[in-house]
């Protein structure tokens, strides 16, 4: 399986996501973000960082790159496209996934371990996986997902709510809430459910001696559904 | 603007100083060329109060591949790796403008270790602040900490330990003390040493601006009065340009056409130039009109003087040019050609096609003040009045409530959320353990840092202080497994000028040199900060120490939380019962007086080195050192992090419960192991002669001495985790 991660100026976890894809099994190659063209792949990764500084508006430079164009025709053509936090940022500015991410309710920088209910598994993304709750890291500052009231009702129609943040029981509830979005969404989906963007760094949590290991469930998994 | 004394006074610069620099130069400076000597005679530069003491610290050592003198330290941890790590103080500007005085304070200390072709891989911080009581500690806080996350975070380097703590001798004054470890190959070591004639100086990074102008003068002052007049003297950070910076100077280090570089830390452009000329003994020429300028009309002396972030100096070789150019292209940086190396031996500036500044560099750098300055040796500590019979009478879970709960105990979580700590995925040991642990990328080895200091013990006797700072330091990398090499201080005192603050100084750092020497823990690098003081009012003496070891084999670091129910707990090392300076005397009994617990280095080596033997065999299931609070505050830390309890017995000592378990006597560890272990593990101790107590054997939630001394794992957690969050939410 073949997948890019592209670099933007100020991404910080293309390594790591690189890292992570090869663990897996992927073919990875890193992609500038003045490249036009993708490299043939199977899925693309916009990974965490700082593209821009954050500058203007978390992601919003990054989604006027050179590369996104390409990554735009990619997911609009079907293909497999994530983001994770900064990507995440990305991907809503992009307007590929609806909805916008505001600054974390307590206006704070968070970074630690949390859970998350995986909501929809009927998509590449997380068929097949025996999970139903995953314990996964945060580290952001904007990861308040926000949408109108119209948005949310189609987003949940179309069962586009990816994951959200919940208890280790997979109870969804505001304590459990660490950013104030609403309906502890962490992560999304567009309609056709090939383009996810969550919080989450499913990268971070990949072997034993880290915070954890759920994230190697998720990449163990995608891999085999990509095949 | 023709220079006279007046003038050169209000540089910061002394009478004495002014005359000899019309001495050397046989002619009275023009204004750049003040600003120049200003800039390089600072205390923060020059470290003309200190040099003479810092050459009595212990600086090698097997494994030491570059000491003091450098942008950072060197060590050597085998397979071609090696290790670049320093602290640096950011303390005035800090407390003037909190968040960008910490962020630049971070952003600096980036720059001197990836200056040295190290990808930094983990960030420390040691900060301290006035009475939480304070008005304005609660917003310092706040800001220091947004900054250092701000400008660490968005470097994507792991923030992985810390220390924080509060006393009313910081209120207006506090700390800022950032520290960063790099990884490099031991072949591809960059150093700010200029060689060859007619090479090209680059400058890349950000453009230059009128912000930080004389900052290193400012950092050289005491505070009056009229502080806030100086914010203009903090730089304003950008962690986006530094993380391009970055980039792009590693990728022209993989190449070879770098002969020296440094960054553009304190004095800019002036100490940059000045240091690589100094090093490589030859001259420097720069035409200033090169130099990238964000504003317009700026003048030779704002160029000189400007302290603006994210800039770097280059020596390349001839025929480089274009293509590091291309590099610093493609990552959207400043590069500009200003000038070249000569044989004049002197720094010489042109600007308008004018020689604006003609110095010789010797009279910058070897030429510039040392001074003896007097001090007085620290009095002795004044006996107290602590009563045994009444503290006899004083509840212990009461009492371990209180202390837990004490802003200096209670859990820092609240901080070090804020701080990316798992970026780069080789965290192995988050924020709140004794030392943070990141593993060397791809390998089974790991690097193990902590950050510590003792005001206190150092305000309440300097010379056991100074000691004492360096052996928990070791402490602290032995408790994860992990042995210690070496050590970066950062050495924050009040003013030279004062007979008592420099006796501070002085014995401080002659206990800071005792012990690194016999514990073969040499100072590396580090950097002195004085005039942390408001008016004519020092803080306590305050030494912060950076240590670093190595872990050969990751899989083998231990942690402090219990693991097992049944598993059987070790005090390592003798206690007897030192309450003077101690936590516990100062909170609940209100008692300052006394000396500090003494350090006896021998049974601190031989503890330590025992332990990490135990360790190395896979004897040890859990660790932590006894510090602050005594053996029943590491305990309750072990099992909150544990979330299991301990059944105790108080050994058969002459002392009481209370001093036997709030006492801070040195040398100390908790450990938990398994019982099956117990003999091997008792007879490698009784052999190495180490002392131990037998303390007790873990359960599921309860920390239980007796029926009527007992308290659930629960309620202990709750004192030790909510003061901080409940502090800074109202």
């Amino acid at each position: 399986m073949k997948s890019a991660v592209i670099t933007f100026p100020g991404s910080n976890c293309d390594r790591d996501m690189d890292v992570a894809l090869k663990k897996f099994g992927f073919k990875n190659k890193m992609v500038w973000h003045q490249d036009v063209e993708l490299p043939k792949s199977d899925l693309v990764v916009l990974p965490g960082g700082f593209s821009y500084g954050d500058y203007l508006r978390c992601g919003s430079m990054a989604s006027k790159s050179t590369i996104m164009q390409s990554v735009i025709n990619f997911a609009n053509s079907g293909g497999m496209v994530m983001g994770i936090c900064n990507g995440f940022q990305i991907l809503v500015e992009t307007g590929l996934v609806p909805g916008v991410l505001l600054r974390n309710k307590y206006l704070e920088f968070i970074c630690k371990n949390v859970f998350v209910k995986i909501n929809n598994k009927n998509n590449g993304y997380f068929k097949n996986i025996s999970n139903d709750v995953l314990e996964l890291h945060i580290a952001h500052n904007e990861g308040n997902y926000f949408c109108t009231n119209d948005q949310l009702k189609e987003i949940e129609d179309n069962a586009q709510v990816a994951i959200n943040y919940c208890d280790p029981n997979g109870k969804i509830e505001e304590p459990f809430n660490p950013n104030g979005s609403i309906k502890n969404i962490a992560g999304i989906f567009n309609k056709k459910k090939n383009v996810l963007g969550m919080m989450p760094h499913p990268e971070r949590m990949i072997d034993s001696s880290l915070s954890g290991e759920d994230g190697s469930y998720f990449f163990k998994n995608l891999i085999n559904n990509l095949k | 603007m023709i220079v006279n004394e007046i003038i050169a006074i209000d540089h910061g610069l002394k009478k004495d100083e002014y005359k000899k620099i019309c001495e050397l130069l046989k002619r009275t400076p023009n204004i750049t060329e003040l600003g120049i000597f200003s800039a390089m005679w600072n205390e923060h530069c020059s470290y003309k109060s200190s040099r003479l003491h810092l050459k009595k610290l212990p600086t090698k050592g097997k494994q030491v591949i570059q000491g003091p003198g450098e942008n950072a330290g060197v060590v050597d941890i085998g397979d071609n790796d090696a290790i670049v790590f320093k602290i640096e103080s950011h303390n005035h500007p800090s407390f003037i403008e909190p968040y960008q005085g910490a962020a630049t304070g971070v952003g600096g200390i980036m720059r001197d270790v990836f200056t040295m072709g190290a990808r930094p891989i983990a960030n420390l911080n040691s900060i301290h602040f006035g009475s939480t009581q304070h008005k304005k500690t609660k917003n310092l806080l706040r800001g220091v900490v947004h900054g250092i996350g701000g400008y660490g975070n968005c470097m994507g380097v792991p923030t992985i330990a810390g220390q924080t703590s509060f006393d009313s001798s910081y209120n207006g004054n506090i700390l800022v003390n950032a520290m960063t470890l790099g990884l490099v190959k031991k072949d591809k070591i960059f150093y700010s040493k200029a060689a060859g004639l007619n090479k090209p100086v680059i400058y890349v990074g950000s453009k230059t601006g009128r912000d930080g102008i004389h900052g290193a003068s400012m950092a050289s002052a005491s505070f009056d009065d009229k502080i806030e007049e100086k914010k203009p003297t903090v730089q304003v950070g950008d962690p986006f340009t530094e993380k391009l910076l970055l980039e792009a100077c590693l990728e022209l280090m993989a190449g070879d056409s770098i002969i020296a570089i440094q960054d553009m830390g304190a004095a800019g452009l002036t100490s940059s130039s000045i240091e690589m000329a100094s090093k490589g003994n030859l001259g420097i020429e720069i035409n200033l009109n090169k130099v990238p300028c964000r504003e317009t009309k700026m003048t030779p002396y704002e160029i000189m003087l400007s302290e603006s972030q994210e800039r770097m100096l280059i020596v390349l070789e001839n025929g480089k040019e274009e293509q590091a150019k291309t590099i610093f292209d493609k990552w959207n940086l400043d590069f500009a050609i200003i000038g070249k190396t000569t044989k004049s031996k002197k720094i010489e500036l042109y600007f308008d096609s004018k020689k604006v500044a003609d110095i010789p560099v010797n009279t910058l750098v070897e030429n510039s003040p040392m001074y003896d300055r007097k001090w007085k040796k620290a009095k002795l500590p004044k006996k107290n009045k602590i009563n045994k019979n009444d503290i006899n009478n004083l509840r212990i879970i009461e009492v371990l409530k209180k202390i837990l709960a004490n802003p200096n105990i209670c859990s820092k979580e609240w901080i070090w959320q804020q701080y990316d700590h798992t970026v780069m995925g080789d965290t192995i040991q988050k924020p709140g353990g004794d030392s943070g642990v990141v593993r060397v990328h791809g390998t089974n080895k790991a690097v193990a840092a902590s950050v510590d200091s003792s005001a206190v013990y150092c305000w309440a006797h300097p010379l056991t202080g100074g000691k004492q700072v360096v052996c928990e330091s070791f402490r602290n990398l032995i408790s994860v497994g992990a042995k210690p090499i070496a050590i970066t201080n950062c050495l924050n005192f009040g003013s030279p000028e004062n007979e008592e603050n420099m006796g501070e100084f002085v014995e401080c750092v002659q206990g800071i040199g005792e012990a690194s020497s016999y514990l073969k823990f040499p100072v590396v690098s580090g950097n002195v900060s004085f005039y942390n003081q408001t008016k004519d009012q020092g803080i306590k003496p305050t030494p912060s120490i950076g240590g670093v070891g190595l872990i050969n084999d990751y899989t083998k670091m231990i942690t402090m939380d219990f693991k097992e129910v049944d598993n059987v707990v070790l005090v390592i090392g003798k206690t007897e019962g030192h309450i003077d300076q101690s936590l516990f005397a100062r909170v609940i009994l209100n008692e300052k007086n006394g000396p500090p617990p003494e350090i006896n280095l021998f049974n601190e080596k031989n503890n330590g080195e025992t332990l990490l033997k135990l360790i190395d065999d896979n004897l040890i299931k859990s660790a932590h050192d006894i510090s602050l609070g005594g053996i029943i505050t590491a305990l309750s830390k072990m099992c909150i992090k544990g979330n299991k309890g301990i059944k105790l017995k108080k050994p058969k000592y002459l002392i009481s419960e209370i001093e036997y378990f709030f006492a801070e006597d040195q040398g100390r560890y908790i450990v938990e192991i398994s019982k099956k272990d117990q003999k091997k593990v008792l007879d490698i101790l009784n052999k190495n002669a180490v002392h131990y107590d037998e303390l007790g054997t873990i359960n599921e939630n309860m920390l239980f001495l007796n029926e009527k001394t007992k308290v659930t794992i629960d309620e202990l957690k709750g004192f030790n985790t909510t003061w901080l969050k409940q502090y800074m939410s109202n």
